[in-house]
């Protein structure tokens, strides 16, 4: 009997094949040279957060504008608590997930009793609370931002070299841990509840799964995740100012055209949407403004013309799944 | 705080807080009607201060006259962005797709404004309106601030007459309830849905040319506009003009006040009361009764 979209069926091969493009990636210091590793780095890191916002925005109903206050915070975190508390930056990177997580928990049930799609905007208010504060305080630098010590920066590793090559790993390790850590979530009974809440809020309610709880778990700790990516996109950058920091079009816009176009509500989707925005970027970014109008026209057709993206576009017609999170019903016996 | 400079900060909350309904009201209407949030609602205005520039740089209008042009041209681009473009993403109960192409809109009006006009910024000049003033004992009070509240009651007053009185405003309502009986009984609610947006966005235009002549502007201006409507109608309460009147008038005082403190917590005290509102009265200082 065949079972078209049973996780176990092809399950080893996948293991195997993913397994492989892992270590391949991995051994990238030893094959691609600095401007590779950087262009790789970045991919993770905005994979991860494509990752994240699909979370949000494709399963647990939150379309979420103000991810970049989670961005800010672990930045910051990194950068003040090195600097001011003399801590290592691993210990600096828990900081800012813990700080995340409860500026999360702090906004979510205010943001929470805002009707559907005004939670969109509410969220931004959040994000831009959040950012004038950073901008208040002078310690901080105020817009001119701060720098990474060179003392903390070797904390990491002596050698400029080996940092780099670290650096790359912790984000190769963030990118594959949210993707694989998404999968086990949207597999588990929370992911259950999940998918049934992006499927029909409603009935989900009615079968007694907590909206709420759902909701809150996933947006404090998707802000907790946001932020610790962020630690290592600025322990890279090295600097940090409220606009970079904070910025709406790097950590929200791109984020969400990523999502869009690749896929919304389906994990492989944030995969597609990251590699079609670096071939676009690639070709596309000398002309400036005009990018972003391509970005923005492509994602509106998207959502008219195949709203489940690219990704949902090839499931629909091909029965393509790479990272199946469907389950099938108990077999019932007709023999 | 001395009493006069008391007074002097209310009067001037007030009348900021009389561009904030210009910027809200639009917004409102097509949340009430068809529970449609336009993220790019502060682009548009953006968008039609820069129509009014090349509008008056052909004519020589006065801003206020040029908004004769400027109103039909903002409702036809309403009215035709609904019925084209964003009627294609209603109808079912998601509210992710018309969301994510009115975010879409913000970002190309955004850049598009930057290829065209480039990031320096403007403004639309409205000639002894602009510094006229009204003496209150020891107080000045500027003519346009003072005019702008005026339009901004007015509009409100006209917006509730039409939705409690009209045919028009019968339709609004009835498609807001249930779009399906709306259209049992003969209204069409693809046509009603691009009726409102036309109207929000003749809203728009006026807000546009009250914003262009009382500041600076650039095309990133839009998402603050954006965000002090939005607080504006939560604040107020959704589902009544004049409880948008009453959210904007009272995020005016907030930044008002806050502007005294210090000059970089005018917009931080806006946000600080929105969260207040929303901590103690989530349904807004004026609710429509339920």
């Amino acid at each position: 009997m065949s079972e078209p979209s049973h996780p176990s069926s092809d399950w080893r091969r996948f293991i195997a094949i993913s397994a492989l493009v892992i270590i391949g990636l991995a051994a990238a210091p030893f094959w691609a040279d600095r401007a590779g590793l950087r262009l790789l780095g970045e991919m993770y890191s905005l994979l991860t957060l494509a990752l994240l916002w699909n979370l949000l925005a494709g399963y647990a109903g939150l379309l979420s504008v103000g991810q970049q206050a989670f961005v800010g915070i672990g930045g910051y975190t990194l950068f003040s608590a090195t600097i001011f508390l003399g801590v290592s930056p691993y210990v600096a990177i828990l900081l800012g997930i813990v700080l995340a997580a409860l500026a999360a928990a702090l906004f979510a049930p205010l943001l929470f009793r805002l009707e559907g799609a005004y939670f969109a905007i509410g969220s931004w208010v959040a994000a831009e609370t959040v950012y004038l504060v950073f901008t208040m305080i002078p310690q901080l630098g105020g817009g001119a931002g701060m720098s990474l010590p060179a003392a903390v920066v070797r904390g990491i590793a002596e050698d400029r070299l080996t940092r780099e090559f670290i650096i790359y790993w912790l984000l190769l390790a963030a990118g594959t841990g949210t993707l694989f850590g998404a999968y086990a979530l949207l597999r588990s009974k929370v992911g259950l509840a999940l998918t049934a809440l992006r499927d029909n809020p409603t009935a989900a309610a009615s079968l007694g799964i907590d909206i709420w709880r759902a909701k809150f778990w996933t947006y404090v700790g998707v802000a907790a995740a946001v932020s610790a990516v962020s630690s290592l996109i600025f322990l890279q950058k090295l600097r940090i100012s409220p606009a970079s920091g904070f910025s709406l079009n790097d950590w929200t816009v791109t984020i969400i055209f990523i999502v869009v176009i690749g896929g919304i509500g389906r994990l492989e989707g944030a995969i597609v949407g990251t590699a079609v925005y670096f071939l676009l970027r690639e070709f596309l970014a000398n002309l400036g403004p005009v990018y972003m109008i391509v970005l923005g026209t492509i994602a509106i057709i998207t959502m008219i013309f195949a709203r489940r993206g690219i990704w949902g576009f090839l499931e629909a017609r091909f029965g393509w799944s790479l990272l199946p999170t469907t389950r099938l019903p108990p077999h019932e016996d007709n023999t | 705080m001395g009493a006069v400079n008391l007074i002097d900060t209310l009067i001037g909350g007030l009348l900021l807080g009389g561009l904030y309904t210009l910027f809200a009201i639009g917004l409102s209407l097509i949340f009430g009607v068809m529970r449609l949030v336009n993220i790019a609602h502060g682009d548009f205005i953006v968008l039609a201060a820069y129509i009014a520039y090349l509008v008056i740089g052909a004519t020589g209008l006065h801003p206020l006259v040029a908004l004769l042009v400027i109103i039909p041209i903002m409702a036809m681009i309403g009215y035709l962005l609904q019925k084209w473009v964003l009627n294609r993403t209603m109808g079912d109960d998601d509210v992710l797709p018309p969301l994510l192409v009115t975010f879409g809109l913000a970002v190309i009006i955004q850049n598009a404004l930057l290829a065209a006009f480039t990031s320096n910024s403007m403004r639309l000049s409205a000639g002894s309106l602009q510094t006229s003033s009204l003496p209150l004992g020891s107080m000045q009070i500027g003519l346009l601030p003072l005019f702008t509240l005026a339009v901004a009651v007015i509009l409100v007053i006209v917006l509730e007459f039409i939705f409690a009185r009209t045919r028009v405003g019968r339709a609004f309502r009835a498609t807001s309830d249930d779009p399906q009986i709306a259209s049992a009984i003969g209204v069409r609610a693809d046509h009603i849905y691009a009726l409102a947006m036309a109207i929000s966005f003749a809203t728009i235009a006026i807000a546009s040319v009250f914003l262009a002549m009382r500041s600076n502007f650039d095309p990133y201006s839009g998402p603050a506009r954006l965000i002090y409507g939005f607080e504006a109608v939560i604040i107020g309460g959704l589902g009544s003009f004049y409880g948008t009147l009453a959210g904007g008038l009272v995020l005016g005082l907030a930044q008002s006040f806050g502007a005294q403190i210090s000059p970089n917590m005018q917009i931080l005290a806006g946000h600080l009361v929105f969260f207040i509102i929303l901590a103690l009265r989530p349904r807004g200082l004026f609710p429509k009764a339920p």
